[in-house]
């Protein structure tokens, strides 16, 4: 079988002074696979995705991202991968139209690029008649529906999308995972880390991290039976209980 | 570079689409040039000037009918002694005291020259100076006149005395020291918060994870405020010049190159205080108290350095606008050049790379 794994880590770690923020995560992220990355508050989450983007250097273990060294090649790294955050990451005072046109700029796409880029996009998020107002005019979900469309503007072949969710309201929820199914069908990979238990359940695969480890990983239904839980959130109770590190 | 320049163009949709900051930027600078300006022009129309003629004869009356003829002057007659010139002044309506000698016309004839002397009051500088500029440019029209066919020339020189003030101290300051303050307002403040505001709205690290090199975006959202301030110091310019008449007496091009420098002084700080902040607010009073602050107490444009006791004096030396401000005024004031001021530019340049070194290793440690 060819080699279609995207991400591979093996016993990343990342120190602070004497605090092992991520302490040797081990796993490895297929094509195309909509990867759940869980954890409570404090559990690593944060650190381990800033070193798989390239923004911190590991302290020991290794790990390549798109093939790509997280040590050496994290100019190459940034190239491939889209990122989406929590917190909204568009730019309020500037139209969707200038949005586009910038990340497609920072990310080098050609002009030309940019403009069929930007029509399909439109288009593919009924804003046609949105493009020339500002960010700021936007509802929310659009806002995120626009967010996501941006962070996978330059084709990446992973996306990273940190609690890409947050206070969003279900339906437009819904319709966000839409999105992700369907980049992850174009053959995107998706990182995604998030709260909300539901969420978990569209993942193919989730792993569950603990006070720096990671402490499982699988499909939800091969989770649910080993933990003999009716759903994600009680596996993620047995789990986040014994946790030590809180906030 | 295309990356670099979609870049700045989103920075200049930030500034032109946020009023506020187009209010600092543009109106902030004109506001103050005024206010300063005016207070200093419309005192020299119809200023009231005593004369006291102790010669009486034809070339002092002549003289007295040209200064009398222009309108920026009201003539009193009287013969008073020094004591009660002084008192006159007190009294705070008489801008100055012309006094010809005895013997003025005598003095002309007979040895080529001869002596007016000027009083002004220079607890108030600016007019003070406005004053006596008019009332010497005056005396030399006059000079020309009765030497037009003359093969001796006769001279007549102005002794000029400041009461009060005799050094002058602030004159003419305000243009300069405006300069300093619009730049650094702008230069710091504005770009501490522009960066700190990406900071706070979560987008700094989508563009740290974008392939765009973190030390360009600092420098990309730089670039707008280099622009903007020199746009500044274009308008500050034009003010003074066409609207105050007051004429930059050295060499322009200079005068822009020191600004590039004191610019990139204040973006360096900008930036400084934006890395070490990480919140809008904080990077304004940071920006103000402690930049804004010393540079209205510390550069000379409203206290005297001089007059401050020696601690401060040496505290006052590591204020950047101090250095500036002092370029400045040597170049639009006394006509000075690059000879005369490489010591303050050298200054001003080490503060500059200093304050960019330092920015730039505290970023990249941030960064880890």
């Amino acid at each position: 079988m060819q080699d279609d794994r995207v991400i591979v880590c093996e016993k990343l770690t990342k120190r602070f002074g004497d605090f092992v923020a991520t302490n040797e995560i081990t796993f490895d992220v297929h094509r195309g696979e909509i990867f759940g990355f869980l954890g409570a508050n404090g559990a690593g989450k944060t650190t381990a995705m800033r070193m798989l983007c390239g923004l911190s250097s590991p302290s020991s273990g290794k790990a390549t991202i798109a093939g790509f060294d997280v040590y050496t090649q994290t100019e190459q790294i940034k190239k491939h991968i889209g990122y989406m955050s929590q917190k909204f990451s568009l730019y309020e005072n500037l139209t969707v139209r200038e949005n586009i046109e910038f990340f497609g700029g920072i990310y080098g796409l050609s002009d030309e690029r940019i403009r069929s880029k930007t029509a399909e996009l439109l288009q593919r998020l009924g804003l046609k008649s949105e493009a020339n107002k500002l960010v700021a005019s936007l509802p929310l979900g659009w806002k995120q529906k626009l967010s996501f469309s941006v962070a996978v503007l330059h084709e990446p072949k992973i996306v990273f999308l940190d609690e890409p969710t947050g206070g969003v309201d279900p339906v437009t929820r819904r319709q966000f995972w839409d999105m992700i199914y369907e980049a992850a069908n174009s053959g995107i990979t998706v990182f995604v880390t998030t709260h909300y238990m539901d969420e978990a359940e569209y993942c193919n695969r989730i792993s569950i991290m603990v006070d720096g480890r990671m402490e499982v990983l699988d499909t939800p239904a091969n989770l649910k039976s080993s933990f003999h839980a009716r759903s994600m959130d009680e596996v993620f109770y047995q789990l986040a209980r014994g946790a030590k590190r809180g906030d | 570079m295309k990356q670099f320049l979609a870049f700045v163009r989103k920075e200049f949709y930030h500034v032109l689409r946020d009023r506020r900051t187009l209010l600092i930027l543009f109106g902030m600078p004109i506001a103050q040039i005024l206010i300063f300006g005016f207070a200093l022009t419309n005192e020299v129309k119809d200023s009231e000037i005593l004369v006291v003629d102790y010669a009486k004869d034809n070339a002092s009356q002549e003289l007295l009918t040209k200064i009398g003829s222009s309108r920026y002057f009201n003539i009193r007659q009287a013969a008073l002694s020094h004591n009660e010139i002084l008192s006159t002044f007190r009294k705070g309506k008489i801008k100055a005291v012309v006094v010809f000698p005895a013997h003025f016309n005598e003095d002309l004839l007979h040895q080529n020259k001869a002596q007016v002397q000027i009083i002004t009051d220079a607890s108030d500088v600016n007019t003070a100076n406005m004053v006596t500029n008019y009332l010497s440019s005056i005396i030399v029209d006059y000079q020309n006149q009765i030497n037009a066919n003359l093969e001796i020339p006769y001279r007549i020189t102005p002794e000029v005395r400041m009461l009060y003030n005799p050094q002058l101290k602030g004159a003419h300051g305000f243009v300069p020291g405006v300069m300093a303050l619009v730049l650094l307002l702008v230069s710091v403040m504005m770009t501490a918060i522009s960066i700190v505001r990406e900071k706070e709205t979560g987008t700094m690290e989508i563009l740290l994870v974008s392939p765009f090199k973190p030390v360009l975006v600092i420098f990309a959202k730089a670039f707008p405020y280099l622009a903007l301030s020199l746009v500044n110091v274009t308008a500050i310019l034009l003010l003074s010049v066409f609207v105050l008449d007051l004429p930059v007496k050295g060499s322009v091009a200079l005068l822009f190159a020191e600004s590039t420098l004191f610019i990139i002084t204040c973006l360096a700080l900008g930036i400084f205080i934006s890395i070490k902040t990480s919140s809008q607010q904080v990077a304004m009073l940071i920006s103000l108290m402690g930049m804004l602050l010393p540079t209205i107490m510390f550069s000379g444009f409203l206290f005297p350095i001089e007059n401050m006791p020696l601690p401060l004096q040496v505290i006052s030396n590591i204020v950047p606008s101090k250095w500036f401000y002092i370029i400045v005024k040597s170049i639009m004031i006394k006509g000075l050049g690059l000879a005369a001021l490489w010591r303050e530019t050298l200054i001003l340049l080490g503060m500059t790379l200093f304050l960019l070194l330092v920015s730039l290793k505290s970023f990249k440690i941030r960064l880890q």
